[in-house]
């Protein structure tokens, strides 16, 4: 039953799962469809579950600044967000040739005391990393929570060989607008469950959903101490 | 009041008008009563406090306005931005925290979930109800 749910899904996934389109949306425009698309999503809601018990949440945003989630999660949630924009890191590693160093940037990348940060929005960045890169951003990430603080992140199922980054624009607490922009260098090798938890070894995921995006999204909690 | 793009200032820079800065400034900037407008041509290092502030070329440094900062298209903020109100367009650059300042206050948003939410809206703890979304919209997997 799971597994022709599974295929039901995926399907949809492939006839399109856009929630709404673009008014002046046409047949022969179905890129800017794509890239102006919006789409459910199940794990944000939850996040913003988790920092509405916190006053004035610490909020760590890894995407490309967007103007409308500073206004969503800084005014309407009240949280105070620090953008930290690792596409770009990417790029300019990508640019200079350096990527064999991105290990050793992202352990001391992040200035913010250990245990400090109440929720990370890290999307899909952990996707355009290699192995080594992946794990110590996921380890830094891990550093920077507190403990029962909160990690989203955005994992593709689907293999996509041009190189796009995405932006997330947040419509509301359900749905987001996938908006793509040019990368240095497309999506690496797809991450699966177990790849993912491994990463994130110092974390428990509470949350996982696969969307007919075939976006997986994953929410992670820093356990408390043992007492 | 405008500072052209041939001025260069180190040092403080306060006033009671609303100023317009198309060079260089190095230092500290203290309008808070009033807007200050970095021009398109305008590259500043400082510590910045108005009342309200509008970004069109670069500021390095931390930003303080009681009412608004705006971010235009192609403005640059490297620094922190405290303000109740903080609006940034696409084609801007921003890197640093904002800090909107409404500690204390309960959330817009999270007081009107409170009051609609229906007696079967679905929560934590109450898997069944959370699966049949799923189906819906996207299909939960074990973690």
């Amino acid at each position: 039953m799971a597994e022709s749910t599974r295929s039901l899904t995926d399907l949809f996934g492939i006839l399109g799962s856009r929630r709404e389109t673009d008014a002046a949306a046409s047949s022969d425009s179905s890129v800017t469809n794509v890239a102006e698309a919006s789409y459910p999503t199940k794990a944000l809601q939850k996040f913003i579950a988790s920092l509405q018990t916190i006053e004035g949440p610490l909020l760590l945003d890894l995407g490309p600044v967007v103007g409308s989630n500073v206004t969503f999660f800084g005014e309407q949630l009240g949280c105070r967000l620090r953008v930290e924009d690792v596409a770009k890191d990417i790029d300019r590693h990508v640019k200079d040739g350096t990527l064999e160093q991105l290990p050793e940037f992202f352990s001391k990348r992040f200035t913010q005391a250990p245990g400090t940060v109440d929720g990370i929005l890290c999307w899909d960045v952990l996707d355009y990393l290699d192995r080594p890169a992946a794990q110590a951003l996921a380890t830094a990430l891990s550093r920077l929570l507190r403990p029962e603080g909160c990690l989203l992140g955005f994992f593709s199922t689907a293999e996509q060989r041009e190189a796009l980054y995405t932006k997330y624009v947040v419509v509301d607490e359900n749905a987001l607008r996938y908006r793509t922009y040019p990368a240095s260098r497309p999506r690496q090798r797809s991450l699966l469950n177990g790849d993912i938890i491994k990463l994130f070894k110092d974390l428990r995921v509470t949350d996982s959903f696969l969307m007919k995006s075939k976006v997986r999204e994953m929410l992670f909690r820093k356990p408390a101490p043992r007492t | 009041m405008n500072i052209g793009k041939s001025v260069v200032i180190k040092g403080e820079l306060s006033g009671s008008e609303d100023l317009t800065i198309e060079g260089h400034v190095e230092g500290r900037i203290d309008l808070k009563g009033n807007v200050l407008t970095i021009g398109p041509n305008g590259k500043i290092k400082a510590e910045v406090f108005a009342k309200s502030v509008v970004v069109l070329g670069e500021v390095t440094g931390n930003v303080t306005a009681s009412e608004k900062v705006d971010i235009r298209d192609n403005g640059s903020v490297d620094g922190d931005i405290a303000s109740p109100r903080v609006a940034i367009a696409e084609g801007a650059h921003f890197r640093g925290s904002v800090d909107m300042q409404r500690a204390g206050q309960k959330p817009q948003q999270q007081q009107q979930q409170q009051q609609q939410k229906p007696a079967n809206a679905p929560q934590q703890g109450q898997p069944q109800q959370q699966n049949q979304q799923n189906q819906q919209q996207g299909q939960r997997v074990g973690a």
